[in-house]
């Protein structure tokens, strides 16, 4: 017997105790209540503040001026080549994503991107890395990343971001900078993502 | 009605002032309380070390003990929790169903604070006590039976008394019944800081609802010779302006406070509990 | 290679082809943990580590408590949690079937591994399809359990660890002693000069003036790992979570090193035991919101990483995935303990643990330690055959702060008396102390007539006693100090009451119940 029909079998024999006739859906999981999350805008500008990361809120109109003083120094940016070119900040040399090797990444001052949606009441960014999220990679290797959520891309709680996301798009939930707490349980920001985390919340 | 009063092995053999207390207590509350004198051990003791087997004659026991009776008392978390928790176990155990109809149909088990609360709907269980009291919720009153802030609103309604909050409190003292000897050192760790938060509270009495939990830190508060005392909260309970002076023969078991043990560097004077019935 | 695994691959070697692998050359081992209480002693005479314990438990319990408390329906989450996970097990061959098609379909390989040789096996094979000489590693207990890294030693294989707490732990050549922070036992000066000491063996040395600040350690860790994980071709990670329904892995984690082993290099491989899923997407949903409130203490963990398969253009371009039974199923059978197969590994019960935060993860001999650990590797590993792993459900006092925070609702203190009752069961017959005394006891306490007589025999040593003895405990009752064996493991440090005179039995006949 192969490895897989020996484990097969034995989780069957282990599970003697289970009727027959039981189907998955006889183990019954209470249904959870809503929370009720009143100004979501407000509560994940503040939320996402909580983990160190800086958090602006401005105006369409706001928002090249905004993007100016958070790249405000950023000589390289890497850009997705997707990214909405009105996004497209005036300052930095804009370095597009054509597949770059990772140690040319490494090699980068920034990143900017938008997002897929936020969640206020954990103060998270999703995302999906569709069109101007770029690749994982992207958002991982340079030291700072720009990211720009519209405010209707808020959702209340996780529940909501869930049911919003499509589980065959690979995922990066996003909670404030790269952290540990590793020495102490005492959390310390910036280990191996980026240590700084840019939102631009625009609406 | 009548209530059974479950004393616990450990309160029969080792604190009869305990059970006394009770006693004291109930029949003041109007309550008809009777010792049912086949009881012995709820089993406990042998069910958590293990031996299954080994308490299913004490359950059989217990339950005989006890059958007809409308509702049982019993001054000790843990012995409560045990009737309550590991006792359909055990009967599971015997492969006796009958057994195991007899754990469904047993007369309702409170601990003493339960029943002073929920049953008897009380608080102010007239006590006086005017001494600096801390207060340690034993583990299997708070997480297993839930009891609550009902001991602590008992405490705060005995007039004289003046409660502090000791650090830490929910920690478990390390007692644990035989892991007390199986996991000496390990217990002994747990005990001693448990033994150090009541010393920072500047308590004269450490009060708890079981006496076992009070031995193991009551224990390693005498041997570091701190000069503070622990009482079962019956015993508080019971405690009435009444004073009754010292019985003419003490018993090595008595609550009397003694001379000796008067802390000389504390506030106040020395506890000496009013009332303490003998 | 740990003794877990050496134990697993042992006990099923006689279902697996292969010989179990050889322990490893280099040092550190749970092989030869004295039973727990031995092991205990020995840890509590640590004062750096007692000093280390406190201080990390009791940060994260305050965490935890505060953003627990902000969660209006906790425990609707817990009793879902316990839920979903009850479902999964009760189902499991189902749902492990229906991830391996949804994993084929997403273009992943599917491996099953009955025992740690199996799976280091799968592993060794494929990075050496790959010619490599190193993997880099994301946290992973599976792997831990598996012995993996030793494995792939006696293959010529480096596996680089790169959460920090790991890095920590293997560039001190230590043993892992909590699930969530590997290194809790070590404070930041610890680590400071492990760093110092060992970096530069391993790769990029650490900076000459670094401080014992964690911020800079941090950046140590991060300046030290980056050339690592920008040349590997192979990654190594577990998976919080496999949903069965979409083929669906996640990797929750802080540090940014999880990304990085699941993103940059061509092959990964994820190894997932057989009790990591769950059944849909929307599930999620829960386990999202109870892992990092209950680990870390936090709202969110900085980084969730969530993939199907393969995605063309993005990330690795093979992904391996290995179930792992190793003494799960062994677990799963047993109907009271199977509850422990919902653990998702977040660790609230050892940092509640009175008994953990004092003796450590070390005294456990196992990699997972504290109170789920007492009970997940008696169940993995068997009862009966070694005084180690049967003194495991004993370390505990039954406390119940376990339960009291799990997310999953597992009721510890219940699968812990299971397993005593178990280990006793499998002595039966073997003479012992104990069993004299609980034996002896059940006889008494048999018959109140019984009890009333040895009562009354405690109550004449008591009259001699009260005529001898001078101490006394504070309230004025005669105490007695040292005693011998064996009262003396309850007296060397405590004092103890002398019996009294007369029992509360006696009184209430002698009296009719105070009314004489």
């Amino acid at each position: 017997m192969n490895a897989r029909d020996a484990i097969l079998a034995r989780v069957r024999t282990a599970l003697r105790d289970v009727p027959r006739d039981e189907t998955p859906a006889d183990v019954e999981v209470p249904r959870l209540t809503a929370p009720v999350v009143p100004d979501p805008v407000g509560l994940f500008a503040e939320r996402v503040a909580d983990y160190k990361a800086t958090v602006v809120r401005c105006t369409p109109a706001e928002l090249p001026d905004r993007l100016a003083e958070a790249l405000d120094g950023v000589g390289r940016l890497l850009v997705p080549t997707d990214l909405p070119p009105d996004l497209h900040p005036a300052g930095p040399e804009l370095v597009a994503d054509t597949h770059l090797p990772v140690t040319a990444l490494d090699a980068l001052d920034g990143v900017l991107t938008t997002a897929r949606l936020g969640i206020a009441e954990t103060g998270t960014i999703v995302l999906d890395h569709g069109p101007g999220q770029g690749r994982r990679a992207a958002t991982l290797v340079p030291d700072l990343h720009v990211c720009v959520v519209r405010t209707d891309q808020v959702v209340g709680g996780v529940s909501d971001a869930v049911a919003a996301l499509d589980p065959h798009r690979p995922q990066t939930w996003i909670s404030g900078p790269s952290a540990t707490s590793d020495i102490e349980l005492d959390r310390v920001e910036g280990v191996h993502g980026p240590r700084t985390l840019h939102v631009l919340l625009v609406g | 009605m009548t209530v059974g009063l479950m004393v616990t092995c450990i309160n029969d053999a080792l604190f009869p002032d305990t059970g006394r207390a009770v006693v004291t207590l109930l029949r003041r509350l109007g309550v008809d309380v009777d010792f049912p004198a086949a009881q012995t051990c709820c089993g406990q003791p042998m069910v958590n070390t293990g031996y299954l087997d080994e308490a299913v004659p004490l359950l059989r026991n217990h339950l005989e003990a006890f059958a007809g009776y409308e509702a049982v008392v019993v001054p000790s978390g843990s012995c409560a929790g045990s009737v309550r928790h590991q006792h359909r176990l055990v009967a599971q155990r015997s492969g006796d169903p009958g057994l195991v109809r007899a754990v469904e149909q047993a007369p309702p088990a409170y601990e003493l604070t339960e029943y002073l609360v929920d049953v008897l709907d009380v608080v102010d269980v007239g006590a006086y006590f005017p001494h600096l009291v801390t207060y340690h919720p034993t583990c299997h009153s708070l997480r297993m039976l839930g009891v609550g802030d009902r001991p602590r609103r008992l405490l705060e309604a005995v007039r004289g008394l003046r409660l502090v909050e000791l650090p830490a409190a929910s920690e478990c003292c390390g007692f644990g019944g035989t892991f007390a000897v199986k996991n000496a050192d390990t217990s002994v760790a747990m005990g001693s800081d448990k033994a150090r938060h009541v010393r920072e509270t500047q308590a004269e009495v450490l009060v708890a609802g079981d006496n076992s939990c009070l031995m193991h830190i009551g224990g390693l508060l005498s041997r570091e010779r701190s000069g503070v005392r622990v009482m079962h909260l019956a015993e508080i309970l019971a405690s009435t302006e009444a004073v009754i002076d010292e019985p003419a023969r003490p018993t090595a078991g008595s609550a009397a406070a003694s001379a000796e043990a008067s802390r000389t560097d504390g506030p106040p004077r020395a506890p000496r509990p009013a009332g303490a019935i003998r | 290679m740990s003794e877990l695994a050496r134990e697993s691959s042992t006990r099923r070697s006689a279902r697996s082809a292969e010989p179990a692998p050889r322990a490893s050359a280099r040092g550190a081992t749970f092989l030869g943990t004295p039973p727990f209480p031995t092991a205990a002693k020995a840890a509590l005479a640590d004062t750096q580590l007692r000093r280390n314990l406190a201080h990390a438990t009791g940060t994260i319990r305050g965490k935890r408590a505060a953003v627990v408390a902000e969660v209006d329906n906790w425990e609707e989450l817990r009793l879902a949690g316990a839920a979903l996970k009850d479902r999964t097990l009760r189902h499991l061959d189902t749902y492990l079937t229906q991830l391996e098609t949804a994993l084929t379909k997403a273009g992943a390989t599917v491996h099953w591994a009955g025992d740690a040789a199996e799976a280091n096996r799968i592993v060794v094979d494929i990075a050496r399809a790959h010619d490599t000489d190193e993997v880099v590693k994301v946290k992973s207990m599976a792997t831990v359990e598996i012995g993996l890294n030793e494995a792939l030693a006696d293959a010529g294989i480096t596996a680089w660890e790169t959460d920090l707490a790991e890095l920590i732990v293997q560039l001190g050549d230590d043993l892992p002693s909590h699930i969530l922070v590997p290194a809790i036992h070590r404070n930041r000066s610890e680590v400071r000069e492990i760093f110092l000491r060992e970096m530069g063996r391993a790769g990029k040395p650490a900076p000459a003036d670094l401080t014992d600040e964690p911020a800079r350690l941090a950046a140590a860790a991060r300046e030290h790992l980056r050339e690592k994980f920008l040349r590997a071709k192979v990654a190594v990670s577990g998976a919080n979570f496999a949903v069965a329904e979409t083929g669906t892995l996640a990797v929750v984690e802080s540090e940014g090193n999880g990304r990085m082993c699941l993103t940059l290099p061509e092959v990964l491989i994820s190894v997932v035991g057989i009790e990591k899923l769950v059944p849909t997407w929307e599930d999620l949903d829960v386990f999202l919101q109870l892992l990092p409130r209950s680990s870390t203490g936090e709202r969110m963990n900085p980084y969730t990483s969530m993939w199907t398969g393969v995605t063309p253009g993005d990330g690795p371009q093979e992904v391996h995935v290995v179930l792992l039974d190793n003494g799960r199923t062994d677990v799963l059978a047993d109907e009271v303990g199977r509850q422990a197969l919902r653990c998702i590994r977040c660790s609230a019960c050892l940092n509640v643990c009175p008994v953990y935060e004092r003796t450590g993860g070390h005294s456990y001999g196992s990699v997972y330690p504290g109170p789920i650990g007492a009970i997940l590797t008696p169940m993995l590993r068997g009862v009966g055959h070694d005084e180690q792993v049967d003194s495991l459900p004993y370390a505990s006092s039954l406390c119940g702060a376990c339960f009291e925070v799990c997310p999953v609702r597992i009721d510890i203190p219940e699968v812990l008396v299971h397993l005593r009752s178990q280990v006793v069961d499998a002595h039966r017959g073997r003479p012992s102390l104990q069993g004299a005394a609980m034996k002896a006891a059940s006889w008494m306490f048999g018959r109140s007539a019984r009890t009333a007589a040895a009562e009354k025999l405690s109550g004449l040593g008591s009259r001699v006693l009260d005529r001898t003895v001078r101490r006394r405990a504070p309230g004025g009752r005669r105490a007695l100090g040292s005693l011998p064996w064996p009262v003396s493991a309850w007296s060397d440090a405590r004092d103890t009451p002398v019996p009294p005179p007369e029992s509360f039995r006696a009184w209430w006949s002698r009296t009719d119940g105070g009314r004489r």
